[in-house]
Formats: structure tokens, sequence, C-alpha cells
């Protein structure tokens, strides 16, 4: 599997990442790499076999929830301390509605 | 009191002899590896308060002849994608270098309760991605056995101040071998428990399917008192396990006798020499115990990489899509929209190998390629798990290496990413299949570099793993 820069551009786009040309360049060639071993995978066939998504094991349908009791939640001036920018206990982003 | 060789029981006599207090061990403790860190680089952050209050606290508890818990006064290191409140965690990321968090990982809470004393956090590849340490923002770490080689990775530090002797003992994260590779490199003990064993929350999530987190030591006792110390139910995290934690260090003592231990074919195949004769070495020590040693094979072995870099890179760019700028501590000066703001932020904060497999996995879970890519992964590891289960049929535990070589220069193997992921080929079954798994040392080679043995168990026979690991090291398995 070949990725193209045209593509890496797109996949970067999807994923919110600013990558300079050279990224963008190396990023083409490791993918192709390492899309290339993936696609080992196409050797097997999986066909009948249920995909496994989580390690789970034998339990009650209800045992891994727990009571719904109120506790005291993170404070407002915890929750926004590592921001970079806050105001009046938010966070704050550049403007996204225009006037 | 000998602190680059203390033991977590050498802990316990020197504070019911009256030898030492808890908070001088503290002091000495830290002050020898504040003076010590700057050969390899494996803390980035001390926590001497911390310390010191953890270390007060288990000497009143002395004073009123109440117990201390099972780890009073052990001093510890902790990897910094672990959280504790107050005390910067950077997941060795420009994007955290300023992070403080607001709250304790259960881990860590249960490690305090138990009377550790947290004296830093360690240095690891960033947000827990590689193999080698050296994709921290804070620079690599330098194995303390070779000073020109890498410790390994991710939880490079963890592994690097234990074999340094600047902690008793640390916490790890393994996701797909960065607890035992990094323990078999630098020649100490590594577990990665059952998946769910530990709870998860505060571990700053890299693929939660499968994260975990475990200690690393000098001897296997220690590493059992860890786990037992931060294993169990947690309500702050679903996916951990409601089965009771056994007591892993009575069950050390046990005998290994008439054991059946297998050997997967598939990880000896094309093994170097250097390590297939230590290997080999440390085989015949469990058969001189008096396990039976048994051929099985794990078909599917081959894979195994494939799979796993489809499903732990898809949780990947799910899960680092939070650093976006707005919440965590580093944002980008430019940028006058917001979606600029979030790609300047979020290319600027992050290392190259965090971009790379938030790339892939975004480019594996991206229309039209989610049946192709990330189903099919999650298909095989079925088939991998499955491998296990039909080998644990016939056999107690089954021992692999590690590593397919010993630890490599710094630099050698940082121009080809494929290459690097290639070599977890002997961790990453385990880590997808969650059972429990671990590094113990098996000799040097010629050159003096260590070399890991791996024993696996089925899910939650921790106790079984720890009494091969324990009897293994009694009979002199260590210097195999």
């Amino acid at each position: 599997m070949k990725l193209t820069e045209e593509q890496v551009r797109y996949v970067a786009g999807l994923a919110n990442l600013a990558l300079t040309e050279d990224e963008i360049h190396k990023y083409a060639h490791d993918l192709s790499d390492i899309l290339t071993h993936i696609d080992k995978l196409n050797e097997l066939n999986t066909d009948g076999v249920a995909p496994m998504a989580q390690v789970l094991f034998e339990s009650g349908d209800l045992a891994t929830l727990r009571e719904d009791e109120p506790h005291a939640p993170l404070s407002n001036a915890d929750a926004v301390r590592n921001a970079p920018v806050t105001g009046q206990g938010y966070f704050k982003v550049p403007r996204v509605i225009e006037r | 009191m000998q602190i680059p060789s203390l033991t977590i029981s050498a802990v316990r006599q020197g504070l019911a002899e009256k030898q030492f207090s808890a908070v001088e061990l503290a002091q000495e403790a830290l002050a020898y590896a504040q003076a010590e860190n700057p050969k390899t680089n494996a803390y980035l952050t001390f926590s001497e308060e911390r310390a010191l209050s953890a270390a007060r606290a288990v000497d009143e508890k002395l004073a009123r002849g109440q117990d201390p818990g099972a780890l009073a006064g052990v001093p510890v290191g902790v990897k910094d994608v672990i959280v504790t409140r107050g005390l910067r965690t950077t997941c060795g990321s420009k994007m955290l270098e300023k992070f403080v968090p607001p709250y304790d990982a259960t881990a860590v809470e249960r490690l305090e309760a138990a009377g550790g004393v947290i004296i830093g956090k360690t240095n690891c590849d960033e947000f827990a991605m590689g193999s080698s340490n050296e994709n921290s923002a804070f620079g690599a770490v330098r194995n303390p056995l070779a000073l020109d080689r890498v410790p390994g990775g991710s939880s490079g530090g963890s592994a690097a101040v234990v074999a340094q002797g600047t902690a008793v003992v640390s916490l790890g994260s393994d996701t797909g071998g960065s607890i035992r590779q990094p323990a078999s490199f630098c020649g100490c003990v590594g577990v990665t428990p059952t998946y769910g064993r530990v709870s998860r929350y505060g571990l700053v999530a890299f693929a939660s399917s499968l994260d975990h987190i475990g200690p690393f030591s000098r001897t296997v006792a220690d590493s059992a008192a860890v786990l037992g110390a931060i294993a169990g139910r947690d309500p702050h995290d679903a996916t951990s396990a409601l089965h009771p934690v056994q007591d892993y260090v009575a069950a050390m003592a046990q005998p290994v006798k008439g054991l059946r231990i297998g050997l997967p074919k598939e990880y000896f195949q094309g093994l170097a020499s250097e390590i297939g004769d230590r290997m080999q070495a440390g085989i015949d020590v469990l058969k001189k115990q008096g396990c039976e040693i048994v051929d099985v094979s794990l078909p599917h072995t081959e894979y195994a990489i494939a799979a796993y870099y489809i499903i732990c890179t898809a949780e990947v760019s799910a899960n680092l899509s939070r650093f976006d700028g707005v919440r965590f501590t580093t944002r980008s000066a430019r940028g006058e929209t917001l979606i600029d703001m979030y790609r300047n932020s979020r290319g600027e904060g992050f290392g190259a190998e965090a971009k790379r497999r938030i790339m892939l996995g975004t480019y594996v879970l991206s229309h039209g390629y989610y049946d192709a890519y990330y189903l099919k992964a999650q298909r095989v590891r079925s088939l991998i798990t499955r491998d296990f289960a039909q080998a644990f049929e016939k056999v107690d535990a089954l021992v692999t290496p590690v590593s397919p070589f010993p630890a490599f220069k710094l630099g050698e193997k940082t121009s080809d990413p494929l290459q690097m992921y290639l070599s977890d080929i002997y961790t990453i079954t385990g880590s997808l299949a969650g059972i429990p798994c671990m590094n113990v040392p098996c000799g040097k080679t010629a050159e003096g570099l260590p070399v890991g043995m791996q024993i696996l168990t089925k899910h939650f026979s921790e106790d079984l793993m720890f009494r091969i690991a324990h009897q293994y090291e009694i009979s002199g398995g260590f210097a195999a």
C-alpha cells in the first residue's frame, strides 16, 4: 500500500495536525512502509471470527457498574487551572461565530 | 543503608529495627537519586515535599504502633504518564510540559496508602510510544549498565531507576511491551499484569484496550508486593477486574516441580545465538527444578505486529484528540481561527512518533478503511488470543525471549520506524491477549548486556507467574 503526499495532507487535515512539507514527505514514506507490512493481514481468512474490541471476562451484566452516588466534582478552579487561556471560569478559544 | 541495593524487605527490617527512620531513608534516597540522575536522565521531576510528607506519615504510624503498610518507606519512581496530584506530569511531551494534574491515579493513591514514598517521576517515550526512550521531549534516557545504549522503552526511566539503584521499585506502563522490554535491557524484573488487574484511572490514555500499569523491581518478591498493593477493582475504571487479588508473595514459595512449561516454536526460530544461548540456559534452570518442557505453537504470531499497529494507532488517534490547545497547557501562538489554533497547537506540541501514530491511526479509521483495517485487526486479535487459550490447555505457562536483541546504541535504530516496530514481536502478542507476562533477567551477552526471559500465564494467573519467576530466581536463573 503506497500513500501519496496528497493523501497524507488529507489525513493530516482529518487529524487536525499541521505538518511541514518535510514531515508530509517523511510520513508518506513511513506510512507506506508500515501499511505494506500491514497488508500481510490479508493473507488470513477471518470469516466468521468475532472481532475482539476489548479483553473481557465472565461477570454479571451489571457487575461492572457502580452505585450512582453523588460526590463532589472537580472544582471549577481546578478544572481550568491547566488551560492556556481562561476567563470567568471558562476555557477561552479563538472566535468561532462571526458577528 | 545501601541505597542502590535496598529491597522492600530490607526497608521493612531497617524500619523495624530502627536502623533508620522513613524520613531519613527518604532524604538519603532523594540525595542519592539527585546526585546519580545526570548520568542517565531517568528522572524528569523530583518530589521532595511529597516524599518527605509520605515518609513522615510512615514514621508516625510506626511510633503509634500501627501497621504502616506493605510498602512502608519504600522509595518509588513513577512513570510520567501516570498522573500525580500537584506534581507535574509531562508524558514525555512538550504538549504537557507544564501540566499539573488535579488528581492522583488510583495506582498512585494505593501505592501511597500502602506506605510507598514517591521520590520522583520517570522519563519515558512521548505518551509511552516507543521502544528506546529516544522519543522523549526531555531527552533520551541512558542505560545505567552501558551509558552509550538505550534503556529500552517506553518505560525506560522506570527501568533505569531500578537498575541504577535510584529507586527500590517503580511503576511503568505497558501497551505492547513497554515494561518487559526495558526491564530486559536494564536487567531487572518488570511485570505486565492481566488487562484490568490494575486500574487505568489516571494513566494518561494511549491505547485504552491495551494499556496496563505494572511494577519494576530488582527481585521478584518486590514486584509481587507492589502488584498486590495496587491491583484490584476500582469504580473509576469500568474495565478494572472484579477478581479477588491473590497474595502473590505467599504464592511464590511453592516449588515448580511437575509444572509444564511451553516453548512456542515461532519465538525461537531464527533467534540470534547471543539471545538463544541465554534462553537455553534459563530453560535449563527450570528443567533442573523439575519443570517439564513442552514444545507448543502459536500459529498467528507473525500477524501480531500488523494487528497491533492498527489497533494501537487507531486508539491513539482518538485518545490524543483531547490535546487541542484548549484544556491542556500548550497553545500555539499562531492561528486566527479555532481550526488553525487546533492544528498549529498539535503540530507544534507533538513529537515525530506521536504524529506518525496519530496519522496512521486516523488513516486506518478514515472513511472506507474501517472494515479493511480496524475490524480486520480486531478479528486477528481474536485469533491470537485463541492461540494462547489453546496453548494453555497443554501447558501451565509459556517461556519466550523478550527482545530479539539486547540494548542497542543510542541513535542506532531511529531512522527506520518499521524496523523499530518489528522489534516488539515477542511482547505484543501477550498484550493483545491481555494475559499476565513478565520479564526476568536471564544472564548477559558476551558484551555484558542483560538478556531477558518472558514468562506468560493464563488471565489472572499472576500467582503462578510469580511462583515460576521466584523459583527461577532463587535457583540462580538471573545469572543463567
